[in-house]
């Protein structure tokens, strides 16, 4: 048991530093928050719509937002180990790959929920919704987030690096995240009162999304890291 | 199945070359099936009398359904030979995995484009949002373009080989559940749309598409031999400009002191297994 | 017969770009072949060296 808590406390260690890093730049709050607002705000313009139009596609507008600013998230988490070699002395450390995942993967799920939180704001000023189902909205938002944060520190972790890699995330993350978003969309459909669906069936295939992606990039992220 | 009687200059052997002769014909044969002994698919209304159905659509099936099945087996080809390249890290594997990667990708942009042109005259439409199949398959079209995409940046090969198996192998655990998320999407729609069973198939329609079958499988295969013949050739000739280079600078070493010192294997036959 | 045009775009297509694809495979086969030296063509069904 003891091997277990030392594994939490590595990754504990790791979320915290990059937490820390993030409350002293406040890359995520100062970039990709406004940015995600912006999105809501460029869709606006861009549909030309009233309330009720905005009110349907709230839910598809809110999770292309959350996945296009995750984007920026999981990019900024892993260049932080490019800098000063700072990648190799974890490794040296004998930090475990999978605690090195666990708290990076942390980090970007507390930092997508901040930015989930701001965005529903946003919807809500915006875009005029009303929430119907706050413990449908609270679950399924989680579950998202901890998938697009595991598959997105996974893949952070490959696709960081010089020049042509690092436009490589998007198109390597977002085919993978496409049944997050088809389930997180219809959740919150459900929950914002706008389409007659079963959110909580959706919320259990984000369960399953969830699950898998934390496990296989557990298990993956050292053979990515490693030299 | 190929002998070592390579024909120096290409690619070839006389296995090879049997290989692609014998494709060919079975695709001339699979035309004169598809186009000529066939009939149109046909029916008549039970009740209106009136005639309906796909018509001379069909025949694109014969050529979009043995592609798809054999873009499945390219990608799961692709997918095990991963495994391999993450448990016996040997070049061989990667090389099969690049390989069936890349016919299987080209394999199901035909499938995406032949499906939508026949989706024309068939279902009114050329792309349909709520197919599951039709989803499923961009999907995995996307995939496997991002997992190309990534293979084609330069980086060191054996970090490369490792990180695009784990890309591969994400990939395919994930279509199931782009599969399970689509379908249960696509329930909000009143009608299904299955092509098979909307099908009469009668005994030289499945004939044929059995034909197309095999005729697609030589092709597939033929396409993969040649495409891992050319990986091979690629990462043996990087190899080589690395060797050569090294020897260059250290002129007094002997090119055979240098192979031995980096521990190729005296045996130019490779008597290693995969 | 009915939807020619959709039938010869499907096929046409498809054995362009096959043709194309296989075109291009045997050429790089070729000017690849020109640069490797021999005894390190090992190509074919046989595992060849692994310098790992």
């Amino acid at each position: 048991m003891s091997e277990v808590r030392r594994f939490l406390g590595d990754a504990g260690l790791v979320a915290a530093r990059d937490l820390r890093i993030e409350f002293r730049s406040r890359v995520v709050v100062g970039q990709v928050v406004p940015f995600a607002l912006l999105v809501l705000v460029l869709f606006g313009f861009a549909l030309d719509a009233d309330h009720r139009t905005l009110r349907m596609f709230a839910s598809g507008l809110f999770w292309v937002a959350v996945l296009l600013s995750a984007l920026l998230a999981v990019h900024r988490s892993a260049a932080l180990e490019l800098s000063d070699g700072t990648l190799d002395a974890l490794r040296m450390s004998g930090l475990p790959p999978a605690a090195l995942f666990l708290g990076k993967a942390t980090a970007v799920f507390v930092q997508l929920m901040l930015l989930e939180v701001v965005l529903l704001g946003g919807l809500l000023v915006l875009y005029g919704v009303q929430v119907v189902d706050p413990m449908l909205l609270l679950v399924s938002g989680l579950l998202a987030g901890v998938a697009v944060a595991a598959a997105g520190t996974l893949y952070g972790a490959l696709a960081s690096g010089l020049g042509v890699r690092e436009t490589l995330l998007p198109i390597l993350l977002l085919p993978v995240l496409a049944p997050v978003l088809i389930g997180a969309t219809r959740a919150f459909d459900d929950a914002l009162g706008s389409v007659a669906v079963d959110g909580w069936a959706w919320t259990g295939l984000l369960a399953v999304a969830a699950l898998i992606a934390t496990v296989v990039g557990a298990l993956a992220h050292g053979v990515l890291i490693e030299d | 199945m190929a002998g070592l009687d390579e024909t120096p200059g290409t690619t070839g052997s006389r296995g090879s070359r049997l290989l692609g002769c014998v494709a060919l014909a079975s695709l001339g044969v699979l035309g004169v099936l598809a186009f000529v002994l066939t009939g149109p698919d046909v029916r008549i209304h039970p009740t209106t009398g009136e005639e309906f159905g796909q018509f001379d659509a069909v025949r694109m099936l014969y050529l979009h359904v043995p592609m798809a099945i054999l873009m499945y087996a390219s990608f799961l080809l692709c997918a095990v030979a991963s495994v391999g390249v993450l448990v016996k890290r040997t070049p061989w594997w990667d090389v099969m995995a690049h390989s069936t990667a890349e016919v299987g990708t080209v394999l199901c942009g035909l499938v995406l484009v032949t499906g939508s042109i026949w989706g024309r005259p068939v279902w009114n439409t050329w792309w349909e949002w709520g197919d599951v199949r039709l989803m499923t398959t961009l999907v995995l079209f996307l995939l496997f373009a991002g997992y190309l995409a990534l293979r084609s940046t330069t980086s060191d090969p054996r970090r490369q080989e490792r990180q695009a198996a784990v890309v591969a192998l994400v990939a395919v655990l994930d279509i199931p559940l782009v599969n399970r998320s689509v379908a249960w999407w696509e329930n909000r729609t009143l009608h299904q749309r299955s092509t098979l069973e909307e099908l009469k198939i009668e005994d030289l329609t499945l004939f044929t598409l059995m034909f197309g079958f095999l005729t697609f499988g030589l092709v597939v295969w033929w396409l993969t031999l040649q495409r891992f013949r050319v990986g091979w050739l690629e990462r043996a000739a990087i190899d080589h400009a690395v060797g050569s280079a090294i020897a260059e600078r250290r002129s007094e070493t002997s090119a055979v002191e240098l192979d031995a010192a980096i521990g190729v294997p005296d045996d130019p036959a490779g008597e290693e297994s995969p | 017969m009915t939807h020619l045009g959709y039938l010869i775009a499907g096929w046409g297509i498809s054995l362009v770009v096959l043709g194309g694809y296989a075109l291009r495979l045997v050429r790089r086969g070729r000017s690849l072949s020109a640069e490797v030296p021999e005894d390190r063509r090992r190509w074919l069904e046989s595992p060849g060296t692994d310098r790992d």
